[in-house]
């Protein structure tokens, strides 16, 4: 199994050969979920062969609400709360790229602060998913610490987002035009206090979390997928620069205000589970580093928002807008026929692209390895089920 | 809210009170009394302070002060007090329950929230009561196919399983439930069968993921067994003894763990694999397998598995301070007498209130220090539980077999060396006799 291409085929013979024969004794058929603490609203059909996966399969859509459909019978400004659904802890990232593409098709630009405003609520939201990743990959490989500490922070950055936009989870924030109201008065004092405290507890997590000899022999050197392969496997996102690809959205086609801040793209070249879990934390780093640069820049005075009429009407044509979320590039595809509704709305999401890598991540490795390699790989269920 | 039914009536309650008090005086008076009678006469009563101890003289006991004390002296001193309550299961089901409680505030504390709050008020120390009485009211659901008399068995084996191996652990200078002569190996036989029970109950429910789960206990207890017995053969050899009472008392001078400090680790991170417990839960990864081998336990069944393990921890902490921490020695803090003067006065009240007779201040000393050690060792095993994630089947071996294995060995060949050169072992040079 030298190359990509060789365990495809590989994968592909197993699974005919299994169920050709599906009455061999020496393997096990394990159905891990929809119904396992190891996967939520998600299953992944396993076959293992003592404690070597042989073959795996991941079965998504559970959670499958038909956002896109739904989208079409609704007015680009009524689209936002349910747009925000699939993945409600990163909602003002799924919503930036929705807004950046209907902001395009009806040919408006946000004002400079509502730009500014914007970017900080998405990279808080960025860290609001992460820490809460994290807290689930902690409690995935049996470190209850690692649950509970990044799932106590997050309620602090919540609280921040809270005074910010008015909700604690679903924002509904960003709209086309800028974002839905300024910002309080003293918010970037209450926030830099909270950046600074953060940051002082990424270093903890560090010491308890990554630098621990256990974590590191669980995750090191498992689950390779090198530069090759992820390309062609078309994962995005952490996963994509934990395999050595320095690629972020906010780098290649900044959108906003991004080409006016100083950030490095993290990435690893380790290109194993370690560095895949290893990654995000480093985003969430570079994230407290941006917010400080936005905050820094922010102009004082000005509009958030350029007024639209509520029931807007788009030029007629197409766009692709995307963004880089918490898993990855997040883009729109919208189809306008002219009207006050999308004729077609298409979210291309990470966690779909990510979830592609995982039945050849898992076969070969053991069963133990199975949460490890699973959830470092960034998958939000239902933002692939959409 | 008090309510009423539509059809109540005083008089049909008071009536209903007269009946039942009728009732029980009929049955007590008709069959319990006999019963108690007939089986007085036959069985041997014992002789307490020269008198034969009948229900008359039990009652005058309990009404006279200056009675009691030869009753619960001679209670104290039967196998049955002994084996129930105090060295045995209720001491030790005693330290469980606050270890339990105990590592869900620990652990708490660590990861930054509050723990059980409300149940009993001060900082909800009734939470294991109210989680004991929540698995009491569940019912226990067997799955279809399981082999039933093994799944129902398999919980209660467990925690007698566990129990026996408490009976092995001395507490104080005497106090032990079975003062055996091949004490550890025997504490060692009996901690060999908690991976077959768990084997024998993921094999009866029927399912697949506690199949893996008993499976896994299996590998664990290949790991570790090894290493966990060589790891205890230097204080066999330093104690020439294999009675758990000896090697404690062997090491009234200095504690085996000065010697022997690799052991005591090894020792330790064996027992944590022993006990299932995190970085070694793999019989139980709850994100791999579901709950594993408990996967399919309901109600009070969970209960006594859990009940089980916490003994088994207290046994294995028990097992670490008589073989390295030296048992219960300790200084002398307790005063002679707890009153002075209190034996030679006339005065029962006072001599109850100073426990003459039961009072015994070597005892008393080291019992308090053996709980110190031992609180302090169940703390340590609690605190890894907090900081380390779960390790994997793999390392699980290769750690057991390669690494801990070896380092048994080097400690062993220093002990052997200092034994040869005359310095500790039986008439060496820093020796206990």
């Amino acid at each position: 199994m030298s190359t990509l291409d060789d365990k495809i085929n590989e994968i592909n013979r197993l699974a005919i050969q299994i169920t050709k024969d599906n009455d061999d004794d020496r393997l096990m058929n394990l159905s891990i979920g929809p119904q396992h603490p190891g996967s939520g609203h998600f299953r992944i059909v396993i076959k293992v062969d003592g404690d070597y996966i042989v073959y795996a399969d991941p079965d998504i859509g559970y959670v499958h609400r038909g956002e896109e459909k739904m989208s079409e019978h609704r007015n680009f400004i009524q689209n936002i709360p349910h747009l925000e659904r699939p993945v409600i802890h990163d909602s003002t990232n799924i919503i930036y790229s929705y807004s950046l593409a209907i902001e395009e098709l009806i040919g408006i630009n946000p004002p400079r602060r509502g730009q500014f405003v914007r970017a900080i609520a998405a990279e808080l939201d960025r860290l609001v998913y992460t820490t809460y990743w994290l807290a689930i990959y902690g409690i995935f490989l049996g470190h209850s610490t690692m649950f509970m500490w990044p799932t106590g922070d997050r309620e602090l950055i919540i609280d921040l987002l809270e005074r910010m936009t008015g909700h604690r989870v679903t924002h509904a924030f960003s709209v086309p035009g800028g974002v839905r109201n300024d910002i309080p008065y003293n918010f970037k004092e209450k926030c830099l206090t909270q950046i600074n405290y953060f940051e002082k507890r990424l270093k903890e997590y560090e010491d308890i979390f990554y630098n621990n000899p256990l974590l590191r022999q669980r995750t090191e050197g498992v689950g390779i997928m090198n530069k090759e392969d992820a390309i062609k496997l078309g994962v995005t996102g952490s996963v994509l620069r934990a395999s050595g690809v320095p690629y972020d959205i906010r780098k290649v086609e900044p959108y906003d205000v991004y080409d006016e801040i100083d950030f490095k793209v993290q990435y690893m070249k380790s290109c194993d589970t370690f560095a895949r879990a290893y990654v995000p934390y480093l985003d969430m780093k570079e994230s407290c580093h941006i917010i400080r640069q936005l905050l820094d820049k922010m102009p004082d005075e000005g509009s958030v928002r350029e007024k639209i009429v509520g029931n807007v009407k788009a030029q007629p044509g197409e766009t692709y807008r995307r963004v880089e979320s918490g898993r990855g590039a997040l883009g729109y595809y919208i189809i306008s026929d002219g009207s006050t509704k999308p004729y077609r709305l298409k979210i291309s999401t990470g966690s779909f692209r990510n979830i592609l890598a995982l039945p050849f991540l898992l076969v070969g490795s053991k069963l133990g390895d199975m949460p490890a390699i699973y959830w470092a790989l960034n998958y939000w269920p239902i933002e692939a089920d959409r | 809210m008090g309510s009423l039914t539509p059809d109540f009536r005083f008089g049909n309650f008071v009536g209903s009170i007269v009946w039942l008090v009728f009732v029980i005086l009929a049955l007590v008076t008709l069959l319990i009394l006999p019963i108690i009678f007939f089986t007085l006469f036959y069985i041997p009563l014992p002789v307490v302070d020269g008198e034969v101890l009948t229900p008359y003289l039990f009652f005058s006991m309990m009404v006279d002060p200056s009675r009691t004390l030869p009753i619960v002296q001679f209670f104290i001193h039967t196998d049955l007090f002994r084996a129930a309550i105090f060295p045995g299961f209720g001491f030790a089901a005693l330290i469980a329950a606050a270890t339990i409680f105990v590592e869900r505030k620990l652990l708490a504390k660590m990861q930054l929230r509050v723990g059980p709050l409300y149940a009993g008020k001060v900082e909800g120390i009734f939470q294991l009561l109210a989680d004991g009485l929540k698995l009491l009211t569940k019912e226990i659901i067997v799955p279809s196919g399981a082999d039933r008399p093994i799944f129902w068995l398999a919980p209660i084996m467990y925690v007698s399983t566990a129990a026996a191996v408490v009976a092995l652990i001395p507490v104080a200078s005497g106090w032990v439930v079975a003062d055996v002569d091949v004490g550890l190996i025997a504490a060692f036989a009996i901690l060999a069968f908690f991976p077959l029970i768990a084997l024998l109950f993921s094999w009866a429910s029927n399912s697949k993921f506690p199949f893996i789960g008993g499976l896994r206990a299996l590998h664990q207890m290949i790991a570790f067994e090894i290493p966990f017995f060589l790891s205890a053969l230097p204080v066999v050899i330093m104690s020439s003894s294999l009675n758990l009472s000896d090697i404690a008392r062997s090491q009234n001078i200095f504690w085996n763990i000065f010697i022997l400090p690799i052991n005591a680790f090894v020792f330790f991170i064996s027992s944590l694999a022993e006990l299932e417990r995190i970085p070694f839960d793999l019989p139980e990864a709850e994100s791999e397998i579901v709950a594993g081998w408990l996967t399919e336990t309901t109600g009070m069944m969970y209960g006594l598995i859990q009940l089980g393990s916490y003994l088994k921890l207290y046994a294995l902490a028990g097992l670490f301070v008589v073989l390295f921490l030296g048992g219960w020695s300790g200084p002398q803090i307790f005063p002679p007498e707890l009153i002075p003067g209190a034996h030679d006065s006339n005065l029962p009240l006072l001599q109850m209130i100073a426990l003459d007779g039961l009072y015994n201040p070597v005892t008393v000393n080291g019992i308090f220090w053996f709980l110190i050690k031992i609180i302090i060792v169940i703390l340590l095993m609690l605190i890894v539980r907090g900081i380390n994630p779960r390790i994997r089947i793999d390392i699980l071996l290769h750690t057991g077999w390669y690494k801990l294995i070896v380092l048994t060995f080097i400690n062993l060949f220093v002990v052997l060396m200092l034994i040869y050169g005359g310095v500790i072992g039986p008439g060496g040079l820093i020796s206990a006799r």
